[in-house]
């Protein structure tokens, strides 16, 4: 039985067994390859979305289960332009870049609940996303920046 | 099509009119690496490419592959600059694998920069001194009145300009001019070196584009992986192939009987693993087929391998003098007895996995005898050999296109998952995209090999080291090594101290290992630098104060001095990054308290100078937190792109530190390590802040993917010394007793 999904502000219908997990789903069946797999079991946060604007793995909840209105990266913004991805753009905060859609969701999150976090909100926020070239420091930056840059305005 | 040749010797220039009016120069270059193999070289290859439309816009060649090193960004940097264009007309397009056009594209052992520094501001040069003269000629005025300013020809006098794009045709009939005579410009004028340009990736990147080897489909194709045998190398008895093919959307399931060589030492690229192939319409049908795929195995001659059994034969083999003599000089047995002190100590280091995070993947489509490959790879020619080997094709027939790669650090020299993806293609008769899991990629990893170094050191009374000597027990053959677990005479303090003494002892070893990020270095700067602290500590001197003197020693006979020979130490240019070090960290003003301190590390690798102060503390379940670490660094007269250098020297610092919590061991031949939660990398939560210092010196610049890393290690390890007194010798950290909190 085909599911449907709230996806990036749309109603998508996909046919797919109800246990297959999100990220799959996004990835090869609504073509949105944005969302990363890195490990398949939640630990590096490669394919983080938003479900609710909450920080999701994407690769550990059944399509199913979904119920929320889902936003991947494609879907923060039309453009680019949510002041997130405008400052890790500006900040040059990627390397490779594979984890980085699963940064900026993650970071989108925690700005949603915390406006201006500290040093001690984002570890807790962001600790579940692994950086493998080592951007943390950028990304910290990056975070406290977007802050204020929401701030003004 | 027009083109003008201009012999220089090795390299030359060519000049091509393009369709739409647009002009290329391309700088081509004898392949030396070609011609002296046996396959009858190419005819030239091309170092750079250049085009200018009509618009004036300028596209540049990137011709390396980019795994977040910011080659692509970096490279036309050089050529912009030269150039004399504005950044913002500049686009960037990724060159496929091409070596007879663009050269050598690989990717591995910092050469991005030291390679192209010269050349690919020539090329830049030389074409601004062809759009001069194509301007001095349609004006009539003399060149040396005509200036160039951000994509426009000048001629002040007459108040006449023209720009770039206008000029392009006419200076395709200028013949270029002889490279070595082109003038370059003065550094104090730069407008892009040296100035931060924003990675050419980033908008793509953080609008989740689809630019990774991940994220490539072509119509029609099956997604894939391949379950190996749990041991290196093991082969298939039997599967239940079968039933695993009436899975939903299961097409295909194939058994891999492999190429694997069956040398004593596995080489760098092994040949084809064997395996079962699954292979669906997506990629979730085959991972979820694998829960019901059984497989009987022959697990072959990898299956009595374990951690401890290596251990207890290191111990053995450290009792004996070194089977492989590797340096020596002066009488270190000697020197040792009749030293006033001495100290020893074994150190050892784990075997590594690379984990880069898009795991490793491959789309392949084979068709009527041709092969298309869409992948990531550091070494994209030596792929194509493969690839031609293992599928008995002529390398002509094969085309590679690269894609963006979620991460390198050496994982992706090697081209196994392009051959496998090929292979499968060939035998499905349709495109392939073959994706690794996490748990295949930790447990057929090329891994960093392990290693286990016996040290003696001997001081005089006034606490000057008189001896030095070292037996690293290795994995191999006789005198080989595998891949990557091998030492040479020239690691530091060698040639600098006297009566010293370098060997090696092997055990068998079947597992495939690797290059990984500053390979040896990644480990010998651990083990060189803290045992050098563990001498300071002994003779009750300051490690930096024992440093300097080392450096400035009289070099022994068969020691590297050349200071023109970039390969050889430099002793200035590492005191420099010392001292500076020193300098901005507080070094000689440290306060020492009880749960708190600082370390000192430096190296000198892949051309590269780095000098690292951490600053540590522990609590009382001797967890340590890194707070603060002070990086200087020397890699010559320029920083190309310097808010990417910061950011790669982060990474370095950031890496380093992972690989002091990380390990891979073998129980029965199995990796005992599945995913990430066992071989854990830094999170950020654990990440110092981190200061970055530069000393510009007189040399060409050099890169920074390797040398950044290596000193971070010792200075931790030293680090928590001066905070607790103990010493690490075993890594990972819990070996020793601690853990980052």
């Amino acid at each position: 039985m085909p599911l449907k999904l709230s996806v990036n502000g749309g109603v998508r219908t996909v046919d797919v067994p109800p246990d297959t997990p999100l990220l799959w789903v996004l990835r090869d069946v609504l073509d949105l390859k944005g969302t990363k797999y890195g490990c398949g079991i939640g630990v590096c946060g490669a394919c983080t979305v938003l479900v609710d604007g909450k920080a999701v793995r994407s690769c550990m909840i059944h399509a199913g289960s979904v119920t929320g209105a889902i936003t991947t990266i494609e879907g923060l913004s039309a453009d680019g332009s949510h002041p997130v991805q405008q400052v890790w753009e500006a900040l040059d905060v990627p390397q490779c870049g594979y984890c980085h859609p699963g940064q900026i969701l993650a970071a989108a999150a925690l700005l949603n609940r915390t406006p201006h976090p500290t040093d001690a909100d984002i570890d807790t926020a962001m600790n579940g996303n692994l950086c493998r070239c080592g951007t943390y420091p950028r990304i910290r930056q990056a975070i406290h920046q977007a802050a204020e840059a929401a701030h003004k305005g | 099509m027009n083109s003008i040749e201009n012999l220089d010797r090795r390299s030359f220039l060519k000049i091509t009119s393009l369709a739409g009016g647009a002009l290329a120069l391309g700088l081509y270059e004898w392949p030396r690496a070609f011609a002296q193999g046996s396959r009858k070289p190419p005819a030239f290859a091309s170092v750079a490419f250049v085009r200018i439309d009509p618009s004036g816009v300028v596209t540049l060649m990137a011709k390396n592959p980019e795994l977040g090193q910011g080659v692509k960004t970096m490279l036309p940097m050089l050529i912009a600059e030269e150039l004399d264009v504005d950044w913002k007309d500049v686009r960037i397009e990724q060159a496929g694998l091409d070596e007879e056009v663009f050269g050598q594209q690989t990717v591995g052992g910092s050469t991005a920069t030291p390679i192209n520094w010269d050349p690919l501001r020539r090329v830049g040069a030389a074409y601004r001194q062809m759009l001069i003269t194509a301007a001095a000629q349609t004006w009539g005025v003399p060149e040396s009145e005509c200036t160039t300013d951000r994509g426009k020809v000048l001629h002040t006098k007459s108040n006449r300009q023209a720009t770039y794009g206008e000029l392009a045709q006419k200076a395709a009939a200028v013949p270029p001019p002889e490279l070595k005579s082109v003038t370059l410009k003065n550094p104090k004028d730069y407008r892009i070196i040296g100035k931060s340009q924003l990675g050419v990736d980033n908008h793509a990147i953080v609008t989740g584009k689809p630019v990774f080897g991940i994220d490539f489909t072509l119509p029609g194709m099956l997604n894939a992986v391949i379950q190996k045998c749990p041991v290196f190398g093991g082969k298939v008895k039997s599967a239940n192939t079968e039933e695993v093919g009436k899975l939903p959307g299961v097409h295909q399931v194939l058994i891999i009987e492999g190429t694997l060589s069956t040398e004593p030492v596995a080489p760098w690229e092994p040949g084809m693993e064997p395996g079962v192939a699954i292979l669906a319409d997506t990629w979730w049908q085959a991972q979820s087929a694998r829960k019901s795929l059984k497989v009987e195995w022959d697990y072959g001659r990898g299956a009595s391998q374990s951690s401890g059994d290596y251990a207890k034969r290191t111990a053995e083999l450290l009792k004996s003098p070194p089977a492989n003599p590797i340096r020596s000089y002066g009488d270190s047995d000697a020197a040792l007895k009749s030293a006033a002190k001495v100290v020893e100590a074994v150190y050892a280091y784990p075997f590594l996995a690379h984990g880069t995070l898009e795991p490793q993947d491959t789309t392949a489509s084979y068709s009527g005898g041709k092969l298309e490959i869409w992948t990531g790879s550091q070494y994209p020619g030596a792929g194509r050999e493969l690839l031609a080997h293992a599928l008995g094709m002529d390398r002509a027939d094969i085309q590679i296109h690269l894609r963006r790669t979620g991460g390198g650090f050496g994982r992706r020299i090697t081209n196994e998952y392009a051959v496998e993806a090929a292979w499968l293609s060939k035998q499905v008769g349709k495109p392939v995209k073959l994706i690794w899991s996490r748990e295949d990629d930790f447990s057929h990893d090329t891994y960093r090999p392990g290693g286990t170094i016996g040290l003696k050191g001997g001081l005089d009374a006034g606490g000057k080291i008189v001896a030095w000597s070292q037996h690293l027990v290795t994995y191999g053959e006789g005198k080989k090594a595998v891949s990557n677990g091998d030492i040479g005479g020239d690691q530091f303090p060698a040639g600098r101290v006297a009566n010293y003494s370098l060997g090696t002892s092997t055990m068998p070893l079947w597992l495939r290992c690797g290059a990984l990020r500053a390979p040896g270095d990644n480990a010998f700067a651990f083990v060189h630098q803290s045992f050098l602290d563990e001498l300071a500590a002994a003779a009750g001197r300051d490690l930096l104060d024992l440093q300097l003197e080392i450096l400035d020693a009289t070099p022994e006979a068969g020691t590297k001095v050349d200071p023109n020979d970039r390969d050889a130490l430099n002793p200035e240019r590492m005191k420099g990054v010392l001292e500076l070090v020193a300098e901005k960290s507080g070094w000689r003003n440290r306060k020492k308290s009880p749960g708190r301190g600082m370390g000192l590390g430096a190296h000198f690798c892949h051309y590269g100078y780095f000098a690292m102060v951490a600053e540590v503390s522990v609590d009382g379940s001797n967890r340590v937190t890194v707070e603060h670490v002070w990086a200087a660094g020397d890699i010559g007269s320029q920083i190309i792109n310097p808010r990417a250098a910061e950011s790669l020297v982060n990474g370095g610092i950031i890496e380093g530190m992972s690989h002091m919590q990380q390990e891979i061991t073998l129980s029965d031949g199995h990796v005992d390590q599945t995913n990430y939660h066992q071989h854990p990398m830094l999170r950020i939560h654990q990440a110092p802040v981190i200061e970055v210092f530069w000393r510009k010196s007189d040399f060409a610049p050099t890169g920074l993917g390797e040398p950044a890393l290596p000193p971070i290690l010792p200075a931790v390890a030293n680090a928590i010394f001066a905070a607790t007194g103990k010493r690490v010798r075993t890594l990972p950290l819990k070996r020793s007793g601690f853990s980052f909190a």
